[in-house]
């Protein structure tokens, strides 16, 4: 029996009810004004208004960690490495050896480990509250992207969330036979290999398998309807606005404080 | 009425045949078949006589190979296939294969879609649909969480919902338990009474379809040199009579007929006794495919009070769907850890191993317990029949003496060169055993090795077993096939839902366990 890992319930935040697009312009207006400058002000006002949203999104903290921890980690190692590698400006800090922070270079690394995790939190929060579902409708009928590729492409979503499931029959099938299990570096990386393998052969048996029963229902062969459509409404404005005032409010800030620091110019 | 296109389909094959791309020999060859509208058909032969050929290509779904061969005319309604798009509905075997989209009512909606169905039409569609299959589900309820008789169920009410006329069922309850095989069954004559569409079934066992089918066509087999065609064509009852030997050579379960297969030669009484011969010991066995966290301790999917296994014991474990059997067998097969209490391998198992069979090596385990999984394909490791059954020989250090020895036993030695990926369904399971066995296991654990074979490979696997049994092999299998269990004789394990209230969705309630 095999088991849809990806399958989570349909979440029922309100950003869940908005459409797709409107999610995406936004997250992509607060992303674009957020590269146009490295200051810690401008992230730092943007993060805390986007961490405000998140009960809009249905996410908790420890559900926000649980998803975003690379994130974290990865805002992390960046931060210290510009701290490291900045200009060494204003006062020193710490020196050990031939490694040295002075002010000015962690104040760099803090602005980039910021702008990080502002950019990235968008992209989690539309993630966490979208239903691919949705969001293909939205690609086909509001995009007019290709239908074909938008529904093979959402079908193929849930063939990943099955071949989870089947990784781990693969594993115990192939140990019944004796594969793994020895000791040693490279038997273990031989073993991967092999079970990476036996699961694309199975992963395209059963995509060519579901192939067939799209074709048999009529996919692909011409124009067709759309049984949900994906429609605007007044919750779309309100959650493009949020965006547009999260990025005006945030540059706003950086301005008056006079750390906007554009990259071009 | 809206029902455009409802009208039952006429099928017509004039000459037909067809020969996929890169094969010597086509897989349907010269075939007369006339079927009027609103017939319901029940297709048979033997293996390889192009049955599911020919139903693929009345759904149309062939065309994509482009060098395939093509012979006389195959019509839908005097009509090409190509051009009766929306006409047929295909059901296949893998019912994963079935589900298209992540919610039951966008799923049922799929096809009706792809026709260019008005939006209030198709949801006008999707409920009626989804009555006429007994599928009494919300529309938005996940189609991951449908068991496999549920998911044929709604692959079928999305054929419904485009109101074809022509229903093809390529072997639609090979991979049920018998309640979902009643419920598949049962939907689909419902559909057909409502709709008086046409029906081409293809099926091993006859007596699941023998109420609903007016007709029966057994195709020849297709190899080079036969004349190919129908062989047979008749009302049921006359075709299961002039033909009865001829379709249980050929692997079909015919109603009434029980194959062949070599009897347990009985114990002498005192042969087992005081645990002598004691193999695999559980208590208090809790399993569960999800790991124990410290946080977040598995939920056990069933727990086995008691649970010894000796050598040359035959025990089946049966139950409903989803109430852990698998898991049980996984787990004492030493492939999953318990979820609680305690598994023992007994010295005479472990044989110097440890204790738990978990933590044996890969090499250790083989030769101790073997494990044949319900998908033979999960098991394959290499490129050839021959080189999968000298596999486990060559871990273990030994010589290949056993490798010919199974291959004649199991009729594989003209598919030795063979990738064992493209053998038959009933060549793919009697590899897998096959190479288990090449590994000599002291204990053998099979999850649903029936399950879907034809008659023929069903009797040489119950013959096998025996044979096992009596040299001493312990063997665990996880069935619900009565004949089969019969057959091998022992103990039966039933495991069942604690509190049948509790379990509506197979989620937290444990399964209790019952020795008969």
């Amino acid at each position: 029996m095999s088991v849809d890992v990806l399958a989570a319930p349909r979440s029922t935040a309100w950003l869940a009810g908005a459409n797709p697009l409107a999610k995406l312009g936004a997250g992509m207006v607060i992303t674009i004004v957020l590269l146009l400058s490295v200051d810690w002000v401008s992230a730092t006002v943007a993060l805390a208004l986007e961490v405000l949203l998140l009960p809009l999104a249905g996410l908790s903290a420890g559900a926000l960690l649980r998803r975003g921890w690379p994130i974290l980690i990865a805002a992390a190692v960046g931060g210290y490495g510009t701290a490291l590698l900045a200009p060494k400006t204003g006062e020193l800090l710490l020196v050990m050896g031939p490694v040295s922070f002075t002010s000015g270079s962690v104040e760099a690394g803090a602005a980039i480990a910021l702008r990080g995790l502002a950019i990235a939190l968008p992209g989690i929060i539309v993630l966490a509250s979208t239903d691919p579902t949705d969001l293909a409708d939205a690609l086909a009928q509001k995009l007019r992207l290709p239908h074909r590729f938008v529904l093979g492409a959402l079908a193929a979503m849930r063939l990943v969330g099955l071949l989870v499931a089947e990784w781990q029959t693969l594993g115990m099938a192939r140990r019944a036979r004796g594969v793994g299990g020895e000791p040693g570096l490279f038997s273990g990386v031989k073993a991967g290999a092999g079970q990476a393998m036996a699961l694309l052969v199975q992963a395209i048996r059963r995509a060519s398998r579901l192939a067939v029963t799209m074709e048999a229902k009529g996919f692909g062969a011409g124009p067709r309807t759309w049984a949900r459509e994906s429609r605007y409404s007044g919750q779309d404005l309100a959650v493009l606005a949020g965006g547009l005032v999260i990025a005006a409010v945030s540059v706003s800030a950086a301005v008056v404080l006079g750390s906007w620091n554009p990259v071009f110019g | 009425m809206s029902d455009r296109g409802v009208a039952p389909a006429r099928i017509s094959a004039k000459g037909w045949g067809w020969q996929h791309s890169g094969r010597a020999t086509k897989a349907v060859h010269d075939l007369d078949l006339e079927i009027a509208p609103g017939e319901r058909v029940l297709l048979l032969g033997p293996s390889g006589a192009g049955k599911s050929t020919l139903l693929h290509a009345l759904a149309g779904v062939l065309g994509a190979d482009e060098d395939a061969d093509e012979f006389g005319s195959l019509l839908i309604d005097g009509e090409p296939v190509a051009a009766a798009r929306g006409r047929t509905g295909l059901m296949q075997q893998d019912p994963d294969a079935q589900v298209v989209l992540s919610r039951v009512g966008d799923d049922v909606a799929f096809g009706a879609e792809n026709l260019s169905v008005p939006r209030d039409e198709i949801w006008r569609r999707v409920p009626a649909a989804l009555d006429a299959v007994g599928l009494a589900l919300p529309l938005d309820h996940p189609t991951s969480a449908l068991s496999g008789g549920q998911k044929q169920r709604l692959g079928l009410a999305g054929m419904l919902a485009m109101r074809p006329g022509l229903l093809l069922l390529d072997e639609p309850t090979a991979n049920l338990d018998p309640a979902g095989v009643m419920d598949v069954r049962d939907a689909v004559r419902r559909s057909l009474d409502e709709t008086g569409a046409t029906l081409v079934v293809v099926e091993h066992r006859v007596s699941v379809w023998l109420d609903v089918v007016d007709r029966i066509v057994v195709l020849a087999p297709s190899a080079a040199g036969e004349p190919g065609g129908v062989l047979l064509d008749g009302p049921p009852a006359t075709v299961l009579a002039q033909g009865a030997q001829l379709l249980a050579s050929a692997g079909v379960w015919v109603p009434g007929h029980v194959p062949a297969v070599r009897q347990r030669t009985p114990r002498k009484s005192g042969d087992r006794q005081n645990g002598a011969g004691l193999l695999l010991q559980a208590a208090d066995l809790g399993v569960s495919r999800s790991k124990n966290r410290r946080r977040h301790p598995a939920v056990p999917a069933a727990v086995v009070p008691s649970l010894y296994l000796s050598a040359g014991q035959a025990l089946s474990v049966t139950g409903p769907n989803g109430v852990g059997k698998s898991t049980l067998a996984l787990t004492l097969a030493g492939l999953l850890p318990p979820a609680s209490g305690s598994l023992l391998a007994t010295d005479a198992l472990a044989r110097g191993a440890g204790s738990s069979p978990l933590k044996w090596r890969g090499r250790d385990l083989i030769s101790r317990i073997g494990t044949v999984f319900q998908e033979p394909e999960h098991q394959f490791v290499t490129g050839s029949v021959r080189d999968e059954l000298r596999f486990a020989p060559r871990l273990l250090g030994q010589g290949g003496e056993k490798v010919d020895e199974l291959l004649s036993r199991l009729r594989l030695e003209h598919l030795a060169d063979a990738n064992p990926f493209t053998l038959s369904g009933g060549e793919k399971r009697r590899l897998s055993v096959a190479t288990v066995l090449a590994a000599s296991p002291q204990i053998l654990i099979l999850d649903e090795p029936t399950f879907g074979q034809d008659a023929n490979t069903w009797a040489e696997l119950a013959s096998l077993l025996t044979e096992l049994l009596d040299a001493g092999t312990a063997v665990l299998s996880v069935t619900h096939d009565a004949l089969f269990t019969q057959i091998l004789g022992g103990e039966t394990l039933v495991l069942g839902p604690q509190a049948e209230t509790e379990c509506g969705a197979g989620g937290a309630a444990q399964s209790k366990a019952v020795l008969r």
